[in-house]
């Protein structure tokens, strides 16, 4: 099991301002209705690395990618990127941080009406004054980086899962940013796209210095390319650490999530009565 | 009893919640129409697919109209003797109520449907997230230029609608009722005034294609992001927008002709 | 924009269909002397019942349509309607002592004023009175009248 004090002492110690992890999150709480999502989350995310957030389905993932780029408010707590408190800021500085930032939907989000060369020069389209040969070549490069220059006329319709989803990163990083969030970007693809897209992850991350932040479930995959890990349960961090610190952790329930035993600290069985009672004792 | 009187409340409560959101919604995107007017392509596009596709029921619906009135109309004349006001009746009551009315219900069954099934399929597929990820406001760059493109479109849609049916009923009259071709067109347009008729008409037609378009983008961007959401949305869209047609006409032609 | 030259030309044709239809709709559905009508000058004259007259009713001369009912007024003093005519500009020539009366378009028709030329050498203009009008006449009592007449012949 890591110890929790060194790892607080790891990102408090960093007083200068580069070193500052460029997400904090600090007593999240989120309710959704009844249900509480968050219930206290500290979380960090250190620039130009790659951070894995994985839990169980459910536990609020995707909330928390829409927390950080602000398109939710949390209901206590901070959130803070590059120093700016999120749900504090006025819709321009919020606009204009959210240029910063790119952001990878589970199913890509492609603009269907638009094809895929139109897809990725939205972006620069809409936030730059680019004459259409910069922009030609731009959203080639990017379409290249994803190695799908090829396919720059066909329509989202045409193309795989796996595929729409390397044209939104392609969109992603047109513009640049200094953070790409992941949501679930391997969930339902064959193994070769699969291991496209997370050699890409890791590579567009080193070669292009991004912070990035991948929110999955898939935990092999996660754990080969993170530089670090928390693994979240019930609206807390249950755990954290690099990779290597995860896969010996002591706690039973990180055991049972990472080696996706069936029975553990997790039941199978939805919570019930006992089963000879309600079999027999049934229709009284 | 008092369950009763809770669920009352709560409805009353949903639909003035749902009132307030429609109203910051419109708040919202007309503030996006400035930035409109420089990139009128957008709006050209949705001119395309609001207006030109409506264009063809829009039309047959406007000759049949017409030709029916004049149909009825001429039973009821030819038994005092006053056929040749049967332009008058067709023009007046296309230009007056039908062309509005009839327009703004087509209007809201075709383009309306469509703008709402088209903007829900995009929260559902989680485009409109994805563009304001990407610093984009949808509600600027989806749902205004579809908004403008409504309001433009329905007063044409609608004169396009009473022109042709005044058309058909001409046919009809003249073709094939025999009623005097000079007392048909002189009758109408001694009684059919430029500002009173058609010019209300016009207005009229405006309001619809502002409510109609505003009922459908809000239903849209308010549905639930399912595809049984949607289904429920494009049908709100096209039962709300048609009484709101019906409702609003009623208040109109009071003011107006009243 | 895929296909965006098509879809610019189909917008267009829609914009110009449009167009053509509301331009259609107020030149050969309504009147467009609409638009000439206020270029005129306004008369008034007192009468003693106006029946059906509306705003907006035809003045004609020989029967041509040389202005339109502008205003129905009522008269406090002498209990009269006061119409207001507006006459168009180029008909500047009406001698001052035309005499106007309220006739009826047909049995049933709309009513309309009718102007008939007097002998004097002043002519019309803004602010002139029309002294000699002739009220509407009134089918029921006409009906009435000729009843009352038929009774008393037998």
């Amino acid at each position: 099991m890591t110890n929790p004090d060194t790892k607080t002492e790891r990102y408090e110690s960093a007083s200068e301002p580069v070193d500052e992890p460029l997400v904090q999150i600090r007593d999240l709480v989120y309710c959704r209705g009844e249900r509480t999502i968050f219930d206290g989350m500290d979380i960090n995310i250190a620039r130009g690395k790659l951070t894995a957030i994985m839990g169980p389905s459910g536990t609020g993932k995707t909330t928390l990618l829409r927390l950080i780029g602000g398109q939710l408010r949390p209901d206590a707590g901070t959130v803070h990127v590059d120093g700016q408190s999120v749900p504090e800021l006025g819709y321009r500085s919020l606009y204009e941080l959210r240029k910063r930032m790119g952001m990878l939907f589970q199913n890509g989000a492609l603009l269907t009406d638009l094809n895929v060369f139109d897809n990725v020069a939205f972006p620069l389209r809409e936030h730059t004054q680019l004459n259409e040969t910069m922009i030609r070549d731009l959203v080639l490069m990017k379409l290249h980086a994803v190695g799908l220059r090829g396919a720059r006329d066909l329509m989202p319709s045409e193309l795989s899962g796996g595929m729409a989803r390397r044209v939104a990163l392609a969109r992603a990083i047109a513009l640049d940013p200094m953070m790409i969030m992941y949501d679930e970007p391997f969930t339902g693809q064959d193994p070769i796209s699969m291991g496209v897209l997370v050699s890409l992850l890791r590579t567009l991350t080193d070669a292009l210095g991004l912070t990035s932040v991948v929110v999955s479930h898939d935990v092999q995959e996660s754990l080969s390319i993170a530089d670090y890990v928390y693994v979240i349960s019930a609206g807390k961090v249950v755990e954290h650490g690099s990779p290597d610190d995860l896969r010996q952790s002591q706690s039973s329930w990180v055991q049972q999530f990472i080696q996706g035993k069936r029975d553990g600290p997790v039941p199978f069985h939805f919570p019930a009565t006992d089963y000879a009672d309600d079999l027999f004792g049934g229709g009284n | 009893m008092l369950d009763q009187l809770q669920k009352l409340g709560a409805t009353a409560l949903g639909v003035a919640e749902r009132l307030g959101r429609g109203h910051l919604f419109l708040w919202h995107v007309l503030g996006g129409f400035p930035a409109l007017l420089p990139r009128f392509g957008l709006v050209i596009n949705q001119l395309f697919s609001v207006g030109v596709l409506s264009l063809l029921i829009i039309a047959v619906s406007g000759l049949f109209v017409g030709m029916v009135l004049a149909l009825q109309g001429y039973n009821t004349l030819v038994d005092f003797g006053a056929t040749e006001s049967l332009g008058v009746m067709v023009a007046l009551s296309l230009v007056r109520e039908l062309g509005p009315v009839v327009g703004g219900l087509l209007f809201a069954g075709r383009a309306g449907s469509a703008l709402t099934a088209e903007i829900g399929l995009m929260k559902a597929t989680e485009q409109l997230s994805a563009m304001e990820m990407m610093a984009v406001d949808p509600l600027h760059r989806v749902v205004a230029p579809r908004f403008m493109a409504g309001i433009l479109a329905m007063p044409l849609l609608a004169a396009i609608f009473s022109a042709l049916g005044v058309i058909g009923g001409y046919f009809v009259a003249v073709g094939l009722l025999g009623v005097d071709e000079g007392a048909f067109w002189s009758q109408m347009q001694a009684k059919v005034d430029l500002y009173e008729d058609i010019l209300n008409g016009v207005i009229k037609s405006i309001v619809f294609g502002f409510v109609v378009t505003w009922i459908a983008v809000f239903e849209g961007y308010d549905a639930v992001p399912t595809s049984e959401g949607v289904s429920r949305a494009t049908t709100n869209t096209v039962v709300h927008g048609s009484l709101a047609v019906l409702g609003l006409d009623f208040i109109l032609t009071a003011l107006m002709f009243g | 924009m895929m296909h965006s030259r098509s879809v610019q030309i189909w917008v267009g044709l829609f914009v110009v269909a449009g167009m053509a239809a509301l331009l259609m709709l107020s030149m050969k559905v309504s009147n467009i002397s609409a638009f000439t009508e206020s270029e005129g000058f306004e008369v008034t004259g007192y009468f003693e019942n106006i029946g059906g007259l509306k705003v907006r009713s035809p003045v004609t001369m020989a029967g041509v349509v040389v202005g339109r009912v502008a205003n129905i007024g009522f008269d406090k003093d002498s209990y009269e309607a006061v119409v207001t005519l507006n006459i168009q500009n180029e008909y500047d020539n009406i001698p001052v002592d035309s005499s106007a009366s309220i006739f009826t378009a047909g049995l049933l028709g709309e009513q309309y004023i009718g102007l008939e030329a007097g002998g004097a050498e002043e002519v019309l203009k803004a602010g002139s009175e029309l002294e000699l009008t002739q009220s509407a006449i009134v089918l029921e009592q006409i009906i009435g009248q000729f009843l009352v007449s038929q009774a008393d012949k037998e």
